[in-house]
Parts: C-alpha cells; structure tokens; sequence
C-alpha cells in the first residue's frame, strides 16, 4: 500500500470510508474492468471508474460519436464528432486521472472475439444498447464465470442486475431477445438522456463493490426504475434450473451471434 | 509492541484524518499511534473518526500552544 502523496489525496475520501480505507483503495487500483459500449450507459460509467481509480478499463465500440449521441452519452463532446468513441472516452479518463490504463478495442463485439476481450478483466460492464449482444455478453460470461453488469434502459426506464458465478443470470429471466416487431425502433421509443446517467452509474457502483468486496451485489434481483414517477423497485428471481444456458441442462453451448434487431442504434 | 508517531499539525480536514488512517492500518492490533494535532477541527474530529471505525482513543493531552497530542490504539 505505497500511495503517492497526490494518490493519497486523489483518493482521500474513500480512504476514509470504513468500508473503503487504503485496502479498498488498493484493490480498485489493482481492478480491471471492461465496459462494452462507450455510449450511454458506458459513458459515465466509465467517468466515475476512471474517477475511482481503476487500474485498468477496458473500453470496446466500433462506432463514431454522432451529434444524435451527444444528448446523453457525456463522455464525448461536441469536437469529439466523428471521432472513434473509444478514443474519445480514452482521451477523457487520461485527463481526469493518468493512473489509469486504457485498453481500447475499436470494434464490434462478437462471438468470435468475445472470450478472448473479456477474459483479462476482472468485471464486465454492458453498456450495449441491442438484444443480441446483451445475450452474447451474458453467454459468453457465463461460459467463462466473469462477473457482469447487465443494464438497459429506455424512455424513462432502466434496469440492471448483476451475475456472478453460481447466481441467476440474464437468460434465466429472459430467455431470449424479444422478437424483432417488439422491439421499438429509437425514433419511436427515444430516451431522456439523464436516465442513462442514473443507470451507467449504478453499474460503475456496482463494478466497484465487486473490486472491493464489500455490500451485497444486485445479483438474483432486478432492480427497475421508472423516472417518471420516480419509482426503484427490485424484483427478486433465483436461478433457473432449466435456463438454457446455465441450467442443469444447457441447451446453448457455443456462443452465437444471433440476428440484430430493428432497432440498431448508433 | 512498536509505538508509532505521526505530524498532521500542518494538515487539513479530511487529510487530517486520512493520514490518521493511513498510518493506523501498518499497526498490529494493540499497537500505538500517538498523532500531533491542532485544536480545533482536528481535535474534534480526527479521535471522533478513529472512535468510529473501531479504534480506541488512550488518551489526549496538551502538548503546547494550539498543539494537542492523541494515542490511539488499534
């Protein structure tokens, strides 16, 4: 525990928490932690990770920022516009805290490359904003036994859970992406930009937790929310015995790119 | 059993206490820190915090001027 003495005072207020301290402190800068998705929800989250002190983040999206981003993913900003996402938010993290190492994958996640990315982190965070890869990412953690965070969000609403090995995860509640023709497309649907803020930030907590150790992670419940009227609720569920992919009897035994939905946004 | 000394007469709040801590947790359990303070904030509130999460405060006394010594007990 050899903190410099600008490290000292960087990270001086969750030294002083009971629950934090210098051991705390040592085991975030010691953290890795993969956000796939630098957009809405990944956006703060890796804000607050970077602020935290993480030692690594890994940052995954093969996209560009888009003006239609920046109503809600705050990491970029407005000369940021047709830069690569990820070296946008590289750029960010290394001017809020230089401990920081940045790894960053210019590309689409896929089953081909998912395993390969995610195994060198300790925590994954899901920032994705389609069906299909949010199955992908639940899959492929759950054949490898990575913690992650899910979280998704729409209009006014957003949920999250967490899996870690052994509990409930997003398959046993959902058994797959919903068909294409329910899915809203974003014209349609939109987003209150703040409502990936409340969410992105919930999964950094919940990533940090997991590196410290301490409280009980939103694993085996759903936490929903509802913006409008201002309503958390966590639905509690167990983990499935017949889920398909980790069931007693797993059906999904390879990791699939299943079709992408309607909705694909930018 | 060693006896652990620390200065935070030039600190300020939080880093008063955030020292306190730092050097608090090298310590073996029944080991002691006497800490240099100033009254005032520091005085208030660096035994209070130590008190809090789980340390013992020995003992406080006037060393000189706005000087204060505490020992505290892990």
């Amino acid at each position: 525990m050899d903190f410099s003495e600008e490290q000292i005072e960087r990270y001086s207020r969750h030294i002083i928490l009971a629950d934090v301290g210098p051991e705390g402190q040592e085991a975030i800068m010691n953290g890795k932690v993969l956000i796939i998705g630098v957009g809405g929800l990944g956006s703060p989250a890796a804000f607050y990770l970077a602020a935290a002190g993480v030692g690594t983040i890994g940052l995954i999206d093969g996209d560009i920022v888009d003006l239609t981003n920046l109503q809600r993913q705050i990491i970029h900003t407005t000369p940021d516009l047709n830069k690569a996402k990820v070296i946008s938010a590289k750029e960010k993290i290394e001017k809020l805290n230089p401990d920081v190492n940045t790894i960053v994958y210019q590309k689409l996640i896929t089953s081909e490359n998912i395993i390969e990315i995610i195994k060198d982190y300790d925590f994954v965070i899901d920032g994705t904003d389609n069906f299909p890869t949010k199955f992908l990412i639940n899959d492929a953690c759950v054949f490898i036994q990575k913690p992650f965070s899910h979280g998704g969000i729409l209009r006014f609403d957003g949920q999250t859970m967490t899996y870690t090995p052994g509990n409930a995860c997003y398959r046993c509640v959902f058994n797959g992406p919903p068909p294409k023709d329910a899915v809203p497309s974003c014209s349609q649907a939109g987003i209150l930009g703040s409502i990936a803020g409340i969410l992105g930030t919930i999964q950094a907590t919940e990533a940090l937790k997991y590196l410290i150790g301490i409280g009980d992670l939103l694993t085996n419940r759903m936490l929903i929310f509802d913006a409008l009227n201002m309503n958390f609720n966590t639905v509690k569920f167990k983990r499935n015995m017949d889920c398909p992919v980790c069931g007693d009897k797993p059906t999904i035994k390879e990791l699939i790119d299943e079709e992408q939905a309607a909705c694909d946004l930018n | 059993m060693n006896t652990y000394k620390l200065d935070i007469t030039e600190e300020h709040c939080p880093m008063t206490f955030v020292k306190t801590k730092l050097e608090l947790t090298k310590l073996n359990p029944g080991e002691i820190l006497e800490v240099l303070l100033k009254e005032g904030e520091p005085l208030d509130n660096v035994p209070k915090s130590s008190e809090e999460q789980g340390f013992e405060i020995v003992e406080i006394s006037h060393v000189e001027n706005d000087i204060y010594k505490v020992i505290i007990k892990k």
